[in-house]
């Protein structure tokens, strides 16, 4: 694969799209959505070229590319791929096509919102591939300006204040990561995760720098991803931001963006501090605790079934960082447990974005078809009204639920059961999030789709057969991953294994 | 390299020529002064392409000027006033381009705005003291007759306090010079010899010129708290003006501060380095939250430079050769956003809508109005904010990982700043530009906002822009210039001269 840069051109092409796309101010609206879909599809094309071409045996970086870049600086355009990148690839090459098809019907300057979505979806992909801070930095910042005008420019009422807080809080916990990252360069000359991990591994961080110092340069990264994330309690910005944002940009998000954070936690943050993470790891499981719980049970306050969606994201995002966290508190003494929580930790990075998006997908059909209303108690009875739609909608809340059989249980399992290994405690209050999680998806199903229909809601159209394109790619794959999630493992369980063996 | 001084003779030429091509007709005297601009700009370039990086200054002239007081006129270059003369020729022409709609007295406006590009590029040129200074009040009468008669807002009141700011701060600096001199038995005014000269006086006195010399050339930086003419100053002047006020003149103080005052006087910077670094971060901050709440569009980018400039202020405070590489580039950066910055609301919004009130714009729906104004100021806000892939954002990280190595406390509070600019940046970007939801309103209805973006206003956006991307993806080409530069004599004083 040396003649052909694939992971380059994984990101480039969604870029390449949108300024194709820029240059044709006057092309019609048709050719602009079929163009814009085509490049997003491009993601999942060549992700599935990566797949047959990875040897999932290795756990290093694969494709790898690196050219130097800033001799002064020493910065390398570096990128590489592991089986953790290539899930995250092959799930931003499933939920960004849905997003677009999602917004098939927005009518205020299409052109626009596929440029800024394709600028959007390759910033994401630089971030999940790039292996060295500079370039990593650039698609992880760059991502904001695509998504604030998405979420400004085609959002709800209160778009504007949301679009605003988002940004305003990741820039916030991004600047002391800008810091901490000066900080490292200062005493190492380096920017590059690999070289910084191994220094890490090897005692060189913690001789050139003093422990204080060193804690304070976790810190900030933490921090700056935390709120990305989110972790509590930084996550106030998300539901207002996920409940505002217009469809396609809330799947994105919730789908993709959220998956950087914890995508940071695993790439960034665990290799390079693994003694700090280790010694924060009380204090950060119980803000994951809280996460989950917190958000499950907010999720049940809730009255807009969009809201309702964005706190659930929080929880099942939290779950996630609970696995890391409990993972690296432990130690290396339980690695089979260590193994089956990051295993899960991994599954439901997958998992969420596609129930997640599929979800606000779901709602956004409901919010289109009854002009805006998105309210719990608005309707009722849509399944007799909307078979169909019922149906699938359904199919997206039990794998949300995390029922057996569909991918989401078997994530969620996995996590508990690697969790209980290493920290009990916290596995018994997180199966309290279970429990609200169940109420509040049931809630949400019985008060929508049964009793007796609610006002305007015979008239409700079922999905079309574009939207059910939209759908069926993550439906499938519900059911698919839930009896057989050995078809990703097998991407990442070598390596998975190996972080549980080389635990500090 | 030896062509350099040319880009001084023909700024001045140009601006005798504008003059008296102004009296026949004012599109002869913009041309006059585009040409003269470019042609200066291309100099640079020239000699830019045919540098060696070395540790080395170059002398490019070198003769005796008066000689009983030791005074030469004494030109030359290296990396850091290649990269600073790049910038001048840059600033200065995008600067002319938005100067094109100057109908009164046009001649008369590009003879002072070339006679102030001439006085910048002899600053950056200078290798003595004395015709440094010499230089550096050559550039302060222009920009007082720029502003007074052509600004707009309170434009005497403007003109005036930036005047006597900058003479208040030059009269510190020859007093400082003095000083030298003549405790020192200095044998002439060259840098060098100042700088042997300053090693003989008593560290008390070394502390109090430094002082002196330092806050002089700082006023013209913008540092806090004698910041207090930049915003009023740029405010009032004519857009070209402000370009160039905030892209090079600010950047006069600061190489003044570099050139002048570190290397001749360490241990005085040695001594007075926490103050300078609490004032530049002090700065960094206030001047952000300041910018917040502004009401006057044009505010919040005068403001906005203060804030920037405190980063400069800071890599130099800092004294290690990595936070100077970054405070260089970081003028740089600046010199170009800040442009670009002025360029957008002072000639593209302010001269269709003629408010500058943010109240104002939030009621016109201008990202329909004017896209491209918009677009242009959203990446050059982006830019401004440190967005990675412009050239803000090597600057500010070098800066920072320098500083860290001194104080992390500094880095620390300088970080939030960073977090400051990109909230007054996005603040501006969303009321002026996105406050309108309005979709009724729209070119028909306001026809004097239909006034089409003209090819002057286009070139000057895009060769800007331009610049700024380029750094931001290969601050290489400017740090390959400065950091060997870093090495040079005079320097290895700063770094060497008891400073930590």
């Amino acid at each position: 694969m040396s003649s052909f840069s694939l992971l380059t051109s994984i990101v480039s092409i969604p870029w390449l799209g949108a300024l194709m796309l820029a240059s044709m101010p006057r092309a019609h609206v048709k050719i602009v959505r079929v163009l814009a879909l085509l490049y997003s599809l491009s993601t999942l094309a060549l992700g599935l070229v990566a797949w047959a071409n990875f040897n999932p045996a290795a756990t290093g970086f694969q494709f790898t590319e690196q050219h130097a870049w800033i001799g002064v600086l020493n910065v390398s355009y570096h990128l590489g791929l592991d089986g953790l990148s290539l899930i995250l690839v092959l799930l931003t090459g499933l939920v960004a096509p849905a997003a677009l098809l999602a917004s098939w019907k927005v009518e205020r300057d299409p052109r626009l919102f596929c440029i800024l979505f394709l600028f959007l979806q390759g910033a994401a992909l630089g971030v999940f591939l790039a292996l060295d801070f500079f370039p990593w930095f650039i698609f992880w910042e760059l991502s904001l300006v695509p998504a604030f005008f998405l979420i400004k420019l085609w959002g709800g009422p209160d778009a504007t204040r949301a679009a605003y807080q988002f940004v305003i809080y990741t820039i916030g916990g991004s600047a002391f990561m800008l810091l901490a990252f000066a900080a490292l360069f200062a005493a190492t000359r380096t920017f590059d995760f690999v070289a910084l991990a191994a220094a890490a591994q090897s005692g060189g961080l913690a001789t050139k720098i003093s422990a204080r110092a060193l804690t304070a340069i976790f810190l900030g990264v933490l921090l700056g991803l935390a709120v990305k994330v989110p972790l509590f309690p930084f996550h106030t910005w998300l539901p207002s931001a996920y409940a505002e944002a217009p469809t396609g940009a809330s799947m994105f998000l919730t789908g993709i963006m959220s998956k950087m954070g914890v995508y940071g936690f695993l790439r960034i943050l665990w290799p390079l501090f693994p003694a700090q993470l280790h010694a924060a790891a009380p204090v950060l499981i119980v803000l994951a605790l809280a996460g989950v719980v917190l958000g499950a049970f907010a999720a049940m306050a809730q009255t807009d079934l969009k809201r309702m969606v964005a706190y659930s994201s929080i929880n099942h995002v939290s779950y996630c960082l609970l696995a890391l966290f409990a993972v690296a508190g432990a130690g290396a003494a339980h690695a089979a447990a260590s193994g089956a929580a990051l295993s899960g930790a991994l599954l439901q990075m997958f998992n969420h974005g596609l129930s997640a998006s599929a979800l606000f997908f779901c709602i956004g059909i409901i919010e289109s078809r009854s002009g805006g209303k998105r309210g719990l108690n608005d309707f009722g009875g849509l399944r007799t009204a909307a078979p169909m739609f019922a149906g699938l909608c359904g199919i997206a809340m039990f794998s949300s639920l995390g029922l057996p059989g569909l991918n989401g249980f078997v994530g969620e399992f996995l996590i508990f059961r690697g969790v209980f290994g290493l920290v009990p405690w916290a596995a018994a209050v997180g199966t309290l999030a279970l429990f609200a999680t169940a109420y509040f998806l049931l809630t949400f199903w019985q008060r929508v789709f049964h009793g007796p229909q609610g006002p305007g809601v015979a008239s409700f159209r079922d999905l079309s057969g574009l939207e059910i394109l939209t759908l069926a790619p993550a439906l499938v794959l519900m059911f698919v991953l839930g009896v057989w999630p050995q078809l990703l493992v097998s991407i990442f369980n070598p390596l998975v294994t190996a972080w549980a063996a080389h635990l500090p | 390299m030896n062509l350099l001084p040319y880009a001084i003779y023909v700024s001045f030429a140009g601006a005798a020529l504008s003059l008296i091509a102004g009296m026949r007709s004012a599109t002869l005297a913009r041309w006059t002064a585009l040409l003269t601009a470019v042609a200066s700009w291309g100099i640079t370039l020239y000699a830019a392409c045919g540098f060696t990086p070395s540790s080395e200054v170059l002398t490019l002239i070198d003769i005796p000027w008066v000689s009983q007081l030791g005074i030469h006129y004494h030109l030359a270059a290296d990396g850091i006033s290649l990269t600073l003369l790049v910038l001048t020729g840059l600033a200065a022409t995008a600067g002319i381009l938005f100067s094109w709609n100057i109908e009164e007295r046009t001649g008369e406006f590009f003879a002072f705005y070339l006679a102030l590009i001439g006085g910048v590029y002899g600053v950056f040129l200078s290798a003595d003291a004395f015709l440094f200074f010499v230089f550096y009040e050559i550039a302060i009468v222009p920009k007082y007759f720029l502003i007074a008669n052509w600004g707009s807002t309170n434009r005497e009141y403007g003109a005036m306090k930036l005047a006597l700011y900058s003479f208040a701060g030059s009269a510190l600096v020859l007093a400082g010079l003095l000083w030298i001199y003549a405790t020192g038995h200095a044998e002439g005014f060259g840098l060098g010899q100042l700088a042997q000269a300053a090693v003989t006086i008593t560290h008390g006195q070394q502390v109090a010129i430094f002082a002196l010399i330092f806050t002089g050339f700082a006023v013209l930086a913008g540092m806090f708290p004698f910041h207090t003419w930049a915003p009023t100053g740029h405010v009032a002047a004519p857009t070209g003006a402000s370009m160039l006020l905030a892209g090079v003149v600010m950047k006069l103080g600061a190489y003044g501060c570099l050139r002048v005052a570190m290397p001749l006087l360490p241990a005085g910077l040695e001594f007075w380095q926490p103050v300078i670094a609490w004032l530049a971060v002090a700065g960094i901050v206030y001047a952000g939250l300041v910018a917040l709440v502004q009401q006057d569009f044009k505010f919040v980018i005068g403001y906005s430079s203060v804030s920037h400039m405190g980063f400069v202020l800071l890599g130099l405070a800092a004294a290690n050769p990595a936070a100077v590489a970054g405070a260089v580039l970081q003028m740089f950066s600046h010199g170009v956003i800040a442009g670009l910055l002025f360029a957008v609301v002072g000639r593209m919004v302010y001269e269709r809508t003629h408010t500058r009130q943010l109240e104002h714009l939030r009621r016109l729906p201008l990202h329909r109005l004017m896209p491209f104004a918009a677009v242009v100021f959203v990446i050059a806000g982006l830019a401004s904010m440190g967005m990675p892939g412009f050239s803000g954002f090597p600057a500010e990280l070098t800066i920072l990982s320098g500083t860290w190595q001194v104080s992390k406390v500094w880095a620390l509070v300088a970080a939030v700043g960073v977090l400051v600019a990109a909230a007054f940046t996005l603040r501006a970007i969303q009321v002026a530009f996105f406050g309108s939801t309005d979709e009724a309103t729209d070119v028909t209805t306001h026809p004097h906002l239909m006034a089409p973006v003209t090819w002057p206003e286009r070139t000057g956006a895009i060769l800007l822009l331009g610049a700024t991307l380029l750094i931001g993806l290969k601050p290489d080409l400017l740090l390959n210039w400065i950091v060997p530069s870093l090495q040079s004599p005079l320097m290895q004083a700063v770094w060497h001269g008891g400073v930590r």
